[in-house]
This record gives C-alpha cells, sequence and structure tokens, in this order.
C-alpha cells in the first residue's frame, strides 16, 4: 500500500467553491490538495445552475452572500476576461404579470441599491415588450438590471480548478471522504490524506463532513431544479434573461438565453430528501410548459434539446454558512447556493483572511499565467469558424458534433488537457459535444469512440480503449511545483506521460 | 469559391440531384457532405430494401449509398465529404467548415438536401434518469455498423414506425433481444406493412396504445415504465437498451437560418410542385420536405428537382409566387403535405404524388379535395393510410382546382364514411 500523502490544507470538494479555493491557496506557499469524491471536478451542483453572473442586486442586504456575490461579481468578470471563460452582457429584466408583482418592483429597485447595486430602472410595459417583444400578453412593467450576464459554469470550474492544478495543487479524483481523524481523511477506496488543515466545500454533501468533525449544526436539503433547454433557433426570441418577480412561495420561473445559444426555462423548486435525485419529471415538465406558455407562448412551439435536472445544496438558514474552527483545523464551507458561481472567487478570498491568523497565505512570487481556456460560448469565434486556426491546424476543421460545431481539434485538447475528461459526460462539458439538438443521432456513435480512444483519431471498426480504466479518478498537478509529500512516489502522473503532451495543449490553447 | 450548383447534403436526395444535374449544367455541379462519406442515412441502415423505385434493385442501404456516389461521381459532380456547410454568407453564398479550410462558396442555384433525423429523448420529454444506453436509431446504427460497437442485451423500441423495425434489425445483429416495441397508436401503423423479413420472424412483442413514461438507471438503463393509455396502468418492463425511434423531424437549421418559408406541418421549407423554396433559386429535395419517406422516394426528389434547378439557371421565368399557383392545406387527421403549393395543370410534383402524413388508420382511405367549400375532386385509394408512414395521394385529385379559387384542402375519409365515388389509383 502507498503511504499516505501529506499535506498542509485539503479542499473536499471540486465544485466552483472548492476549485476556487484550491485555487486561491495554491497561489501560496502552502501545499494543497483538492479532493473531489466524483470522477470529475464540477460534476455535481456546480454543473446544472442557471449560469448567471449575478450583481447580487436582489441578494438580502447585510448578509455575508449579498457581500460576497458583489466582490466576486468584479472578481469573475475579471478572471473571465483573463482566461476566457465566456460571458455575454445581456442584462435582465424582471417583468411583473399582476399588480402585486408591479408594487414589488421599486422596493426590489431599493434592496438593489442597499446591495451596492444603483443601475436598476423600472420600465412600462411598452419598454418591457420593445426589449422581449415575443413575451406573452399581461406584462404590466419591469425593472432592468443591465449588469446580469450569462456564463460559463463548466468552464468557470474547469479553469479554477485547471489554475490550481497549474499553480500546484494536487487534484484526486474519484474519493469520497469516509471518516476523518485527527487531521486523517479516508476515503471510500481505502486510501488515506493527512492534511493540517480541512476546508470543507462538499456542497450537497458538506453537512454529512461538517457531521464527521463533530458538528451538527445544519442540514442540505437537496432542491431539485428542472430545466428546459431550447433549441438555438429559438435564441432570437430571449435577448435578455426574464426574470420572475421575486414571492413568498420562490423565486419562480425564469427564461434566459444560454452561454450556448440555446434559450433555457426553468428551474422548478422541489425539496427532495435523496441527494442523488437528478432525474427528470413528468410534474415538472408539464410544471415548466404551462409555466412557458404563459412567459412565451411561441417558446413552446420549438424543439426540446435537452432536459436537466439539477440539485442545489438549499440549507435552513438565510444565508451562507462559513466558519473557521481553530481548534479542529478546520474550515466549513455551507449553504452556498446558486449564488456561489458569482461569489466562488469572493468566497476563497474570504476564506484565505480566515486563515490567514493560522497560515500563510500570502501569494507567492513567478505565479504561473492563468489557464487561457477554449471557448465554449455562442457568441465569440469558435475554432470552427476560425480560417487561420483550421489553415494551421487541420483538425479544427474537422466537425465531429454538427449541431455543437465542434472539431476533433478540440476533443483531442480536451483529453491533452491538465484535467482531462473522465467519461462521456466530462467532455460534453469541456467541448459541448453531442449536447446539440440532435443528441448523438449522427454523432454519438463517433464520440462514444473518440472517448474510449481517448480522443485520439479512429477509422470506423477501430474503436479500442486504451488507458481507459487507468484515467479515471487518478491524481492531476502539475508535479514540479508541488511541495506535496508522496505525489512523486506514486507514479501516477509521470507513468502517463502526461506532462509534455499538456504543455503542448495549453500552448496551442493559448494561441488561439 | 463560386460553382453552378452547391447541393447541401449527399444522401439520396442530393447525390441523385447532383447525377441528373451535373451532365446538364454548364459549370460545377458541387455536393457538400458534412460526414466522412457521402450517402447519407442509407450507410448505416445495413438491411436489403433499398433502390427499388429509382435503380429498379433491391440491395442493402450501404451498397445503395455507394451506388448513388458512384452515379453522382460518373454524372461528372464534385463530391466533398468532411464539408459542413455552417450558415448563408448572403442569398446565394454559404460559409464551410473543412479539414481543408473555412471558405465561402457561391452558388448560381442551392439545393437543400439536409434530410431529417429522429426526435431524440429530450425532445420527446420522456422523464426519468439519464443513464447511458437510450439511442435514436441513427445513433444505434452507426454504432452497431460503422463502429461494431457493443449495444445492451435487452431493448425496449419506443415507436412502430418503418424505422421501428429497422432498429430491430439492427439490434438483433448486435445480438441484443427486443423485449418490447410500444406504439401510442391503436394500430401498430407500419407493423401491418412490414414485410421484408417479416414481423413473425422477428417475434417482437408490440404493445399499441401504450407509452414509456419514464426511463430508469443510474450509469446504464434498467428499466423503463410503460403506461397503457387506454387503463392508465403502469408497469415495469426491465431492458438495459432503449431505442427511440421514428418522430422525425427536418433537420432546417440552414433552411430556417436562410429565412426560408418554413411549413408549420412539415417544418420544412415550403415548396411548389417544382421543389422551389420560398428564395428565388433556393431549392429543396428528399426528407427534409417530406420526414420521412423511403430513401428511393427521397432519390427521385432530387431527379425531380433538376428540372426546376435548370429552368432557374437558364433564366426562365416563373416560380411559386407566380398567378396561377394555389396553395394546399390539410385537413385532420392529415398532419401535413408536401408540396404545398401547385399550379393546377401545371407540371406535378415528382411522381405525381402528394406526401402526407395521418394520424389515424384508414384501411380503403378516400381522399377529397376541396376548394371555398366545393368538391373539386376526389379519390379512393387501394392502399391505406397509417401512422408512422408517408400516406401518398394523386396529384390528379388537385387536377380541376381554380387558379383564383383560394387554398385547396385535403381531407382523407375511411371506407364507409365515405359517400364520393372516385376513381381507385394503384399503389405506388
Amino acid at each position: 500500500m502507498n503511504p499516505p500523502l501529506t499535506c498542509d490544507v485539503a479542499v473536499i470538494g471540486g465544485g466552483i467553491v472548492g476549485a476556487a479555493i484550491a485555487r486561491r491557496l495554491g497561489g501560496t506557499s502552502l501545499s494543497t490538495v483538492l479532493v473531489e469524491g466524483r470522477d470529475d471536478v464540477g460534476d455535481g451542483t456546480s454543473k446544472a445552475n442557471t449560469a448567471i453572473l449575478h450583481t447580487g442586486f436582489d441578494a438580502t442586504p447585510g448578509t455575508l452572500e449579498s457581500t460576497l456575490v458583489a466582490r466576486g461579481y468584479h472578481l469573475l468578470s475579471e478572471y473571465a476576461s483573463a482566461t476566457g471563460i465566456p460571458v455575454e452582457r445581456t442584462s435582465a429584466l424582471l417583468v411583473a404579470w399582476d399588480d402585486e408583482q408591479l408594487a414589488a418592483l421599486p422596493g426590489l429597485c431599493t434592496k438593489a441599491e442597499k446591495n451596492g447595486y444603483d443601475e436598476c430602472e423600472l420600465v412600462g410595459p411598452d419598454e418591457v415588450y420593445r426589449r422581449v417583444p415575443d413575451l406573452g400578453p399581461g406584462a404590466l412593467g419591469g425593472l432592468t438590471v443591465p449588469g446580469e450576464s450569462i456564463i460559463c459554469t463548466w468552464t468557470t470550474n474547469l479553469a479554477l480548478a485547471t489554475d490550481a492544478v497549474n499553480r500546484g495543487v494536487t487534484l484526486l479524483r474519484g474519493r469520497r471522504v469516509v471518516a476523518v481523524d485527527d487531521g486523517s481523511l479516508t476515503f471510500a477506496d481505502g486510501s488515506s490524506l493527512r492534511a493540517r488543515w480541512v476546508i470543507n466545500a462538499a456542497g450537497l454533501g458538506a453537512d454529512k463532513i461538517d457531521n464527521l468533525f463533530g458538528y451538527d449544526r445544519f442540514t442540505v436539503t437537496p432542491r431539485r431544479g428542472e430545466l428546459l433547454v431550447f433549441d438555438k433557433l429559438a435564441r432570437a426570441k430571449v435577448p435578455v434573461i426574464v426574470l420572475p418577480v421575486p414571492s413568498k412561495v420562490g423565486k419562480g420561473v425564469l427564461v434566459s438565453p444560454t452561454i450556448y445559444g440555446n434559450v433555457m426555462l426553468g428551474p422548478t423548486a422541489e425539496d427532495l430528501t435523496d441527494r442523488t435525485a437528478t432525474g427528470t419529471s413528468a410534474a415538472g415538465f408539464s410544471f415548466l410548459r404551462s409555466k412557458g406558455a404563459d412567459l412565451m407562448p411561441s417558446l413552446l412551439q420549438e424543439e426540446v434539446t435537452a432536459t436537466y435536472a439539477g440539485l442545489r445544496a438549499a440549507i435552513d438558514r438565510n444565508d451562507y454558512l462559513i466558519s473557521l474552527d481553530a481548534s479542529l483545523r478546520y474550515v466549513l464551507v455551507g449553504g452556498i447556493r446558486s449564488t456561489g458561481l458569482t461569489a466562488g472567487m469572493a468566497i476563497a478570498e474570504h476564506v484565505a483572511g480566515l486563515l490567514s491568523p493560522h497560515l500563510d497565505v500570502a501569494p507567492r512570487p513567478d505565479l504561473p499565467a492563468p489557464p487561457r481556456m477554449p471557448n465554449l460560448g455562442e457568441a465569440f469565434t469558435r475554432p470552427y469558424q476560425d480560417a487561420a486556426l483550421i489553415s494551421a491546424d487541420p483538425e479544427y476543421g474537422r466537425v465531429v458534433c454538427f449541431c455543437e460545431r465542434v472539431t476533433r481539434g478540440e476533443i483531442r485538447d480536451a483529453y491533452a488537457s491538465p484535467i482531462p475528461p473522465a467519461d462521456l459526460d466530462g467532455l460534453r462539458r469541456r467541448t459541448r459535444a453531442m449536447n446539440g439538438r440532435c443528441q448523438g443521432f449522427y454523432c454519438g456513435a463517433e464520440v462514444q469512440a473518440l472517448v474510449s480512444s481517448r480522443g485520439e483519431a479512429s477509422s470506423y471498426g477501430d474503436a479500442s480503449s486504451p488507458g481507459d480504466a487507468s484515467s479515471r479518478g487518478d491524481v492531476s498537478s502539475r508535479g514540479g511545483a508541488s511541495s506535496c509529500g508522496g505525489v512523486s512516489s506514486r507514479g501516477g502522473v509521470s507513468s502517463r506521460g502526461d506532462a509534455s503532451s499538456r504543455g503542448d495543449a495549453s500552448s496551442r490553447g493559448g494561441a488561439r | 469559391m463560386n460553382v453552378r450548383v452547391l447541393i447541401v447534403g449527399g444522401g439520396p436526395a442530393g447525390l441523385t440531384a447532383a447525377a441528373a444535374l451535373a451532365p446538364r449544367v454548364d459549370g460545377p455541379v458541387l455536393v457538400l457532405d458534412r460526414e466522412r462519406t457521402m450517402g447519407g442515412i442509407p450507410r448505416h441502415s445495413d438491411h436489403p430494401g433499398y433502390g427499388l423505385r429509382d435503380l429498379r434493385r433491391f440491395i442493402s442501404g450501404p451498397a445503395y449509398a455507394r451506388r448513388l456516389t458512384d452515379l453522382a461521381a460518373a454524372a461528372g459532380a464534385q463530391l466533398e465529404t468532411e464539408a459542413m456547410v455552417t450558415g448563408w454568407a448572403s442569398s446565394h453564398a454559404v460559409e464551410v467548415t473543412s479539414p481543408r479550410g473555412r471558405r465561402t462558396m457561391t452558388a448560381d442555384a442551392v439545393v437543400l438536401a439536409t434530410g431529417a433525423r429522429e426526435r431524440p429523448r429530450p425532445a420527446r420529454l420522456i422523464p426519468g434518469d439519464r443513464p447511458d444506453g437510450v439511442y435514436t436509431t441513427g445513433q444505434l446504427q452507426n454504432l452497431v455498423h460503422l463502429h461494431h460497437a457493443e449495444v445492451g442485451r435487452r431493448a425496449v423500441v419506443i415507436g412502430a414506425e418503418l424505422v421501428s423495425w429497422s432498429a430491430v434489425l439492427t439490434l438483433r445483429e448486435a445480438g441484443c433481444r427486443t423485449v418490447l416495441m410500444t406504439s401510442e397508436f391503436d394500430r401498430p401503423e407500419a407493423y401491418a406493412a412490414f414485410h421484408l423479413p417479416g414481423r413473425v420472424g422477428l417475434r417482437v412483442p408490440v404493445r399499441t396504445r401504450h407509452r414509456v413514461v419514464a426511463i430508469h438507471g443510474k450509469g446504464r438503463v434498467s428499466g423503463v415504465d410503460v403506461e397503457d393509455l387506454r387503463t392508465g396502468k403502469r408497469s415495469f418492463v426491465a431492458c438495459d437498451t432503449v431505442i427511440t425511434t421514428g418522430d422525425w423531424i427536418p433537420d432546417h437549421e440552414l433552411a430556417r437560418l436562410g429565412g426560408l418559408t418554413i411549413d408549420a406541418g412539415t417544418l420544412g421549407p415550403r415548396v411548389d410542385a417544382g421543389l422551389r423554396t420560398s428564395a428565388p433559386g433556393v431549392f429543396a429535395a428528399g426528407n427534409l420536405l417530406h420526414p420521412v419517406d423511403t430513401a428511393d422516394v427521397a432519390a427521385l426528389d432530387g431527379r425531380h428537382v433538376a428540372a426546376a434547378v435548370l429552368d432557374h439557371l437558364a433564366a426562365v421565368p416563373r416560380g411559386s409566387s407566380a398567378p396561377g399557383a394555389v396553395e394546399v392545406v390539410v385537413d385532420a387527421p392529415l398532419q401535413w403535405v408536401s408540396p404545398q403549393i401547385v399550379e393546377p395543370g401545371g407540371p406535378g410534383p415528382s411522381r405525381d404524388r402528394f406526401l402526407a402524413w395521418t394520424t389515424v388508420f384508414q384501411r380503403f382511405p378516400t381522399v377529397t379535395a376541396t376548394q371555398g367549400g366545393r368538391v373539386i375532386g376526389s379519390v379512393r385509394l387501394a392502399w391505406p393510410a397509417a401512422p408512422g408512414r408517408v400516406f401518398r395521394i394523386p396529384f390528379s385529385v388537385v387536377r380541376d382546382a381554380d387558379p383564383n379559387g383560394g387554398p385547396v384542402h385535403l381531407s382523407v375519409t375511411g371506407r364507409r364514411e365515405s359517400t364520393v365515388s372516385g376513381t381507385v389509383a394503384s399503389p405506388g
């Protein structure tokens, strides 16, 4: 058996929040390990949120969430520019459909100002229909939120995790924490990790991890949100994020463009007990279709490209729950709702601040540049459109997934990247392959063959699967930069010969 | 780059159009296809039954695809694979991505032959888990016939159209037993008409008036819930594979991006009998127009469209907006008809047949054409109208339409309801 890994800080949870914290700590002289229970980063709550970059206009003023969302909005906006995470500045429009909602709008405008956001504007029904002509009849007025934007949640998560790995953080995938004993984490596969400090960013599982530290202070209720994603041909109908006016029964259903050029309708909100219940339901579909029929009847004429169900990690209090226990050398980062996509980097900053009396969290010099991520945004140039790129490398002209226009070059790059996909869903999140309207009618077999060969071009009938088993839940790290004991002796990194191909991948990405 | 005729899509319709046009056009006729090989859907439909009406042969899908490719090449058409048309640069120019580069192609005439695809599970709003093992027939046949990949051992096939039986054959070849087929209709659609290997030989249980209401499984499919539409009773059927078959939709992205008028019934471009779309110089052929008829009928569209393309290139003045054109609309249970615009007394559509779709089975249907409430034609047919496959209607039923009399309505009635006598046409 291999000796246990040791490190200064272990971050549990490879979602947006955990990846952001690992990235922040990876920029210090501390050795950091990012632990993910599933086979890929961003495979839990973070992959299925509504993907809105929030201004924080509707947070509860004075809460930690309000502060961190507002701060995170700026941090993530800057980071997105630096890394190529696609962001579209669409703006949002809250639409009032009855007198009660109309009467609530001025209060929301005031609340936004209390949250430090003063760009909201009340508009009449004419302006509502001028902005979104396809809205159903009956809108009485609206409130604009010019700063609300759409963003790629998958790329955000992957950029933060890749940056962390580039900074020397060791990423362990497929390592579900089952026991905690005085700074030692034991995983479901029997392996273990010794850490001076542990940060719990386990999302849906954060209360269970908290229990392992002896706490019993909150419960995560999985709140299922189902979404319908409509065909790209509907995109022109929805130029802005159309938000409902929040009411006592929840935030309601929104209609939003997606960064991939589709239209999204949802989410439902249904409290469950099963933390794996990511299935969709007939009731959810019928609720969304009836809401959609009111909001935008013509949208329902378009085809549904995809249906999703995500679980939000709702907790029994109205704010983030971030708390440091110096005696246990343990930090809980819990209750992070869908706003965590926006707030993640600010949460990381906040956690570093909490740790600073106990650990040296000063940035170390000579950090690597942030990674340049492949563009998945429909509003920006993609490889299939880039004549110069294709002439330099014809693989970017070889379209594999027709609906989403994903090229073999991009699939190859995903497998050569620092955090390669563990399965088909991971490839989908990195490239959009098979996410389109045909859902694999044309390209499914080809994409599956590329998953089996881990991105190697194959001819028909040659869909072998070299190295498939070894790829799952393995160790990713830039190796040299890591001060984490035990990694190099495992040999998991160097034996796959990844180091050289990773270098190729990032330079290709950077040239784009 | 400039060509005389650009054909988008190298399936039966596109290849046949190319073969018909190349010898008669004074300049390049180019077919672009985004796949690695020409041929379209028949490439991966590895069972016999292709080529009957167009080639007078009875061959397998892959052999048919190769044959049509050879014929187009021999006729002098240029064929380019791995070339995807991603959008329009102007009304007669398209953007193309291929490993050879990103370029704009300009053409004097464009023929859209982009075909149709089956609606996948999300578009059918089948709820439940999202495990692996749920495929359309297209994906299944790609997996089995082109990639020789494994599928499961026990499959539930949703749908009982012609293509559904094609899926059953493919599953059998892959060693996967079809434990159930479901159909929401009370007649088993193409069931009765399916006589290639014979349904008895396949021994597949079919539940009509049933639908799959949930898919279960983490990782891999473990089973489905099936609901009896008459009683509402639900039962669980264990399986590791689910095939969603049929329920076709035209691949109309280019047509819509180009601003062509789209027919609300077919969801493909509206065309006249010469297969002209609403945009001058842009034509359409094949299952983009009628989702879906058999490959040979799509191919014959390709042959048919050549005349209008040649007229256009020779600048013969006419078009769908010409005086005398009337609109053809259908009444329930017919869902759509193609073409939608005809000229009374003018040339007919391909094979002098309207193609239509119905939701009610009628063994001895009578089709009646009315205009302004007046019956202008009626025909009793010797073939059934059946859900799940194209219903063919003789063009002659609208022969007596008044060019200025407004839209012509086509309706279908069963034998007993029929009081109108007319000519009995032969099948085909």
